[in-house]
């Protein structure tokens, strides 16, 4: 096991640059996430990590060894493909002791790790099968045996859950946790789902436009993103945003409400959840509920208000509204972003 | 579609009978070879025209194979097309894996170039073949037959191993090269066990083609050890064109190979064809 | 153009750039190499030399006649009577053997894609044309045609066809017909099947959608079926012509280009002027000729193709 860092990395296609200065660092064990929307160059970061793509500039290091020019095969990683990647006509025992098969090991001696991580996995009785006889769900669960059999320094997902569905993803996610806290293996997963990216990952790295955009932990990303791309790629329902005029008292809500802060133009943006329902009068903002989502454990409250537009707010529970009716709404203070016209946040006052 | 819409029967029956139609049309001529090949000699003028030989033999089979350089021709011709097959094949792989799985510079100008060799009239080049075939002193041999069938087919060729190429994923074998191949193992483990089916067609494809090419055949090979099959057929047919029974035994010969090879590609044949088609 | 990239990344010592530019853009023409270096030598510069033999006398029964002789073969082509022959030959040759291929191949496409028993056998039977050896082909159509041997003078006689069971291919008014049936029997198939590709594409919502909109068999034909392959059949036909425009193995056996040159196409006459009169001058200002003639037929393909992907 290993850590990596990633050094001013770039790549680009002919004179196309579509990854501009990656810095990072990812400890030993780290479980990082690489999440973005697609095109933002996440999945070509994940390949030049592999070996795959060929760096155009910067350095990459794995446990303090320069891996530029070295081919994925001496790399010691193993990655687990969207795709599966499955040998079509190798068994799944085949399949997963293959790295050892290259390798020349010993058949007698491929067959322990082999046997293990089918055990772990719950394919033991799948191993004479071959990849089109299998589902969905086990046909992922051979791609993630084939990368444990390795016992590499790292191991690399591509948006490994996205060809499953919801219930299978779920369950798979589940797995993917659990291993890691087993293993405890340095781990980089690429997906666009902000939900995998929250739940599994240590820290998550945000990218957009080929930049990354923040590193954090879940928790500072949704507490703290660094700019208004982040705060509306983390968190669902996405944040509200509100345009904000500013003058002497400071910031002024479309409908005449202030709030202290910078004395220049901004944006505010709150959370749905952080949008507390009241009744018409006793609300900052006056507006009218439109549609109204049931979700049993919670609800969301969709509101036009004047002068400002629509604004989301997510209600723990049930609560006794039809559309048409007048609401008020109120911001938790210590819950505001504010972002300059660029998108960049601004220091709240609280 | 058809399933809820009854069809009127006029039309089942008028679709059965066009079905019935172009197979009537499709082994007519074949049924007429070989009834003409198992009609006694006696009886070819005397039977003529009627739809069934009133008696059958082997007899012209056997004259030719036992008793007509045609066993030669046919060995010929096998050695020919099998060689041209063989090679073609293989250097087609080669070509269709680089256009499969690289993007490099000048790959437009070089499928151009492969595009453009299938649409020049092939006889252009008839001349100028036999004076530098004749040239290096390889007139009247196999060899120069091969290599210049072998040129001929690469281009289908390649575009068809390419399509079959394009069919893999590639993540398979990026799968294999971290699991700790090179790009030649990859492509001898992974690549080439799950492309069989398309080697074999290439294969077909390019037999049957180099199996029935008569032209450049003709000018290239005048010395009856090393006519191929059609070479020979051709001179047979001039010189001797009264022995029906015979000559019509030959054409059965000469259709099974192709026939075989038919069977066995006959899979593929949307698929190649297709990629033939919209390539070139 | 990784490598012009690489060499700005500092610290890359030269060896590594080497192999890096190596494996990039080397690499690729490694694999191409057996098949360009074929293609050079058997088929480019051939071509190249039979384009400078049109402007020679090269004539292998006068071998010290030899020369450039400039434009005096095609001189001598525009005054050759025969040449203007066969250049209408090609066209009607091509012409006839196309339509009716594509014609006879539409049909046998949508049996095709029916549901019918024994459609497994049926489709191995139809195909089988294709998988014969075009000589034989030629062989076996010209034994057809012939009243000592063959049934069709006599079928075409008590049909009222012919007044007489007589040999078409030793009439110059009809010989034409013989190469051409040999040839639509010959490439049906090759139609039906890309067809058949093309008809098996169109995703079976489109019939399900027009028929819940209330369309008949005949307007599912024409408002789907037709415009949805109408680009693809525009293409196969115009590259098929060419191809059918180059064959020459039919109708060099079946009549040899008589009687008369009445089936004397212009790549029958290349061959017949290379081969039986050794004239390779000759021989290769009629191939430069078709050559032209295929390519100004190409711009107009080009030009349709272009209209047709515009729509």
């Amino acid at each position: 096991m290993a850590g990596m860092e990633l050094r001013a990395l770039r790549k680009s296609y002919g004179g196309l640059e579509v990854l501009h200065d990656i810095e990072l660092s990812i400890a030993d064990g780290e479980f990082v996430v690489l999440v973005g929307p697609s095109g933002c160059g996440k999945s070509t970061l994940l390949r030049m990590i592999a070996g795959l793509e060929p760096i155009t500039g910067g350095e990459f290091r794995i446990g303090g060894r320069r891996m530029n020019e070295v081919p994925p095969r001496d790399r010691d990683i193993a990655m687990v493909f969207q795709s599966y990647a499955l040998y079509p006509h190798m068994s799944v025992a085949r399949n997963m002791g293959f790295s050892m098969e290259i390798r020349r090991r010993p058949a007698a001696e491929r067959e322990g790790p082999v046997a293990a991580a089918a055990r772990t996995l719950g394919l033991d009785r799948l191993l004479e099968r071959f990849p089109k006889a299998l589902s969905g769900g086990q046909r992922q669960r051979v791609a993630m045996g084939r990368a444990i059999v390795r016992d590499p320094q790292a191991f690399l997902f591509d948006e490994p859950l996205s060809n499953l569905d919801a219930a299978l993803r779920v369950e798979m996610r589940l797995e993917i946790a659990r291993l890691h806290q087993r293993l405890g293996t340095t781990t980089v997963y690429v997906t666009h789902d902000q939900v995998e990216a929250m739940t599994l990952a240590d820290r998550i790295v945000v990218m957009n436009g080929g930049v990354i955009q923040q590193v954090g932990t879940p928790l500072e990303l949704y507490d703290r993103p660094a700019n208004r791309f982040v705060a509306q790629f983390i968190g669902s329902p996405t944040m509200n945003l509100l345009d904000l005029a500013a003058d002497a008292a400071g910031l002024r809500l479309g409908n005449g409400a202030t709030l202290p802060g910078p004395g220049s133009a901004a944006q505010l943006g709150i959370r749905p959840e952080h949008l507390e329902l009241v009744s018409a009068e006793e609300g900052e903002i006056a507006a009218q509920a439109q549609v109204i989502e049931r979700l049993g454990s919670d609800t969301n409250v969709f509101t036009e208000a004047e002068g400002i537009g629509l604004l989301l707010a997510r209600v723990h529970g049930n609560v006794d509204l039809r559309p048409g009716d007048r609401v008020g709404l109120r911001l938790m203070r210590d819950r505001i972003h504010l972002f300059d016209a660029e998108g960049a946040r601004l220091p709240t006052a609280h | 579609m058809a399933a809820l819409r009854r069809t009127p029967p006029a039309l089942v029956a008028g679709k059965y009978a066009a079905i019935a139609a172009y197979v009537a049309f499709a082994l007519f001529p074949l049924y007429w070879l070989l009834k003409i090949a198992l009609t006694p000699d006696a009886l070819i003028f005397s039977d003529g025209t009627a739809l069934w030989p009133s008696e059958l033999t082997l007899d012209n089979f056997r004259t030719v194979i036992f008793q007509s350089d045609f066993m030669a021709y046919f060995r010929n011709s096998v050695i020919v097309s099998l060689s041209t097959a063989a090679a073609t094949t293989l250097i087609a792989a080669a070509a269709g894996y680089a256009f499969s799985r690289f993007a490099f510079r000048g790959k437009r100008w070089v499928v151009a170039l492969m595009l453009l060799t299938q649409m020049f009239p092939l006889l252009m080049i008839i001349a100028p073949i036999y004076k530098l075939v004749a040239a290096i002193g390889l007139l009247n041999s196999l060899t120069s037959l091969i290599v210049v069938y072998t040129a001929f087919n690469i281009p289908f060729a390649t575009f068809l191993m390419q399509s079959f190429f394009d069919g893999i994923p590639r993540d398979l074998e990026e799968a294999a090269m971290i699991d700790g191949c090179t790009r030649l193992q990859a492509l001898r483990v992974v690549i080439l066990p799950l492309t069989l089916p398309g080697l074999g067609a290439t294969l077909g494809f390019v037999f049957t083609a180099a199996w029935s090419e008569l032209l450049f055949a003709l000018m290239l090979i005048n010395s009856n050890d090393a006519m191929t099959f059609p070479v020979g057929l051709l001179t047979f047919v001039s010189k001797f064109s009264v022995d029906w029974g015979q000559m019509m035994a030959a054409g059965v010969l000469a259709l099974v190979p192709s026939c075989l090879f038919f069977l066995f590609i006959q899979r593929y044949l949307v698929q190649g064809l297709t990629s033939g088609a919209v390539k070139g | 153009m990784s490598a012009t990239h690489a060499e700005h990344a500092p610290g890359m010592p030269r060896a590594r750039l080497a192999r890096a530019w190596l494996r990039y853009a080397v690499e690729p023409y490694l694999y191409l190499s057996p098949a360009l270096l074929l293609i050079c030598f058997v088929m480019l510069i051939p071509l190249a030399i039979g384009i400078s033999y049109a402007f020679q006398s090269i004539n292998l029964l006068r071998p010290f006649d030899a020369g450039f002789v400039g434009l005096e073969n095609f001189e001598t082509l525009v005054g050759d009577g025969r040449f203007w022959t066969a250049m209408s030959n090609t066209f009607w040759w091509t012409f006839g053997s196309v339509t009716l291929q594509f014609g006879l191949g539409l049909g046998l496409a949508l049996l095709l894609s029916t549901q019918f028993h024994g459609k497994r056998l049926v489709q191995a039977l139809v195909f089988l044309p294709w998988a014969v050896p075009t000589f034989l082909i030629a062989l076996t159509w010209s034994w057809l045609f012939n009243p000592v041997i063959g049934p069709l003078p006599h079928w075409a006689a008590a049909l009222g066809l012919l007044s007489e069971p007589y040999n078409i291919l030793g009439d110059p008014d009809t010989a034409l017909w013989g190469p051409i049936l040999a040839n639509v029997w010959y490439g049906v198939p090759f139609f039906a099947i890309t067809l058949l590709a093309a008809l098996q594409s169109i995703p079976s919502e489109l019939y399900e959608a027009a028929e819940i909109d209330g369309a008949s068999r005949w307007q599912c034909f024409t408002k789907i079926t037709l415009p949805f392959l109408g680009p693809m059949i525009a293409i196969t036909v115009m590259l098929r012509a060419i191809w059918i425009a180059n064959f020459a193995d039919l109708i060099y056996v079946m009549t040899g280009g008589g009687p008369a040159n009445s089936t004397q196409i212009l790549a029958t006459y290349v061959f017949t002027t290379a081969f039986r009169k050794l004239d390779f001058g000759y021989a290769s200002a009629i191939a430069v000729a078709l050559l032209g003639v295929l390519m100004v037929y190409a711009v107009i393909l080009l030009v349709v193709r272009e209209k047709l992907v515009r729509v």
